[in-house]
């Protein structure tokens, strides 16, 4: 059974006197590819962290469909803006998440291995993942989150610190990941790639949800007058 | 005097070339007891360093600042300590085990636990920092956390046994009052030097002083290579 729609109510997030998240409500629906568009300072990376259970609002409700949280958890995974990279080997980095579950040695290496060679780091596998480039290290995150065949797929500006190629591979990559069945939900401030990668716009300003539309229908008419600021590039924080 | 020195120095040369029968017994010894006192500190202390990383309990910072503060334990208030417990009258006197190496190896241990724990605690916890989130998004439990820490911070780990080697093998306080210095049973490096200084055996001591200076020297040269051969790997960055 899916863990999916997850359903935000009047989450609300604040720190030292400042709302950073003020009633944000939302339904996150499967198979769909959900950008989390908003300058920068919106609340948005931690809006990710809240989906993802990283954080736990003030106030407010995350639900996820069906009654087991812990089997919600285990059917997400999340790549961060600076990938996070173990002090081991490219293959050890991509089985760890599986080795964590208890996952026996042989469908580890295996399912590691089939990750690699999907994010296109099979060459790579013996050697330490800490001398890989940036762009590299995103694509083993990547890989480590995919080869736990997750439901749904938090990234948060997975592109953010990455050139141009680089992120061309990591958004294709996306989107493979996103044909294989999981739900995509990635924040960035880059129209360009939100207009890429989005089926669906959930656009934040100041800790707010502003739209949530369809993508198509957000770029062409937005319904916003804070929205189309930001399309127009009027809106800068 | 000023005679003696050179002549003294001299026949110290000779005894380490020779191999002389009591130093290589004073020198065995010391690194028996010594490098058991570090198996068993570090049996200890990385793990419980790592507890003190991960866990979150009432009374953390207390108990850190106590553990920071154990590090500076007077080795010959260590060696009081151990020898009421283990003298006759004292509540392990049936063990036997004063005056034996088993009891200045206990000494050692209760001596460098602290700082192998407090120094791992620093090391784990720069290194919590940078994963938590991670681990944290793949569902790890605080013992995995654990784990993981203490092997990923390996290499920067030995820094924090070596030191509590220094410190074993280069005290004297404890290992006198509990081992009392009997020749060949309890007679270690520094308890050497301390009487055959004493006694004017100038040769022996400064044979063993210069040993003692060499091993330290050792010691650090194969924690710089360790480290060392662990950044060029890309390990530490």
């Amino acid at each position: 059974m899916s863990i999916l729609p997850l359903e935000l109510e009047d989450v609300t997030l604040s720190a030292g006197g400042k709302r950073l998240l003020d009633g944000v409500s939302m339904t996150i629906g499967g198979g769909r590819r959900t950008v989390i568009l908003g300058p920068n300072g919106a609340g948005k990376s931690l809006l990710l962290r809240i989906c993802h259970g990283l954080l736990r609002p003030d106030a407010g409700t995350v639900g996820w469909l069906g009654d087991d949280a812990a089997d919600a958890r285990s059917r997400q995974a999340m790549v961060f803006q600076r990938p996070v990279m173990l002090r081991r080997s490219v293959l050890a980095n991509a089985a760890y998440g599986l080795q964590l579950k208890g996952i026996g040695r042989t469908e580890r290496i295996a399912r590691a291995e089939q990750a690699l060679r999907m994010t296109g780091l099979a060459d790579h596998a013996a050697q330490d993942a800490r001398t890989l480039s940036v762009g590299e290290q995103q694509r083993l995150a990547l890989a480590r989150a995919q080869s736990l065949d997750p439901e749904v797929l938090f990234l948060d500006e997975p592109t953010a610190s990455l050139d141009p190629g680089a992120t061309g591979q990591i958004e294709e990559l996306i989107g493979r990941i996103h044909g294989l069945g999981a739900a995509i939900v990635m924040t960035t401030h880059d129209l360009g790639q939100a207009r890429r990668v989005a089926d669906e716009v959930v656009f934040l300003h100041k800790g707010r949800v502003v739209e949530q539309s369809p993508a198509e229908r957000f770029f062409r008419e937005p319904t916003h007058d804070l929205s189309r600021a930001f399309l127009r590039g009027e809106l800068l924080w | 005097m000023t005679g003696e020195e050179p002549s003294a120095f001299w026949i110290a040369i000779q005894l380490m070339a020779g191999l002389d029968a009591e130093l290589t017994d004073i020198v065995g010894r010391s690194l028996r007891v010594s490098l058991s006192a570090v198996f068993f500190a570090s049996l200890i202390g990385l793990p419980l360093g790592a507890a003190m990383a991960v866990y979150r309990f009432p009374g953390r910072r207390a108990a850190v600042v106590l553990l920071n503060a154990l590090m500076g334990l007077p080795p010959v208030f260590i060696g009081l300590i151990v020898y009421l417990a283990l003298s006759r009258s004292g509540p392990l006197g049936v063990l036997g085990l004063l005056f034996t190496p088993g009891a200045m190896i206990i000494a050692q241990t209760l001596l460098i636990t602290p700082i192998v724990a407090a120094l791992s605690r620093q090391i784990v916890r720069g290194l919590f920092e940078e994963y938590r989130e991670q681990l944290c998004s793949l569902g790890a439990g605080p013992g995995q956390m654990m784990m993981t820490l203490l092997w990923d911070g390996r290499v920067m780990l030995t820094t924090a046994v070596m030191a509590g080697f220094g410190r074993a093998i280069a005290e004297v306080g404890a290992v006198f009052i509990v081992g009392g210095n009997i020749a060949y049973a309890t007679r270690v490096m520094t308890t050497a030097i301390s009487l055959e200084t004493s006694k004017g055996n100038l040769a022996l001591a400064l044979a063993l002083g210069m040993i003692l200076v060499l091993m330290a020297l050792a010691v650090n040269a194969g924690v710089a290579l360790l480290t060392g051969a662990g950044r060029a790997r890309g390990r530490l960055q």
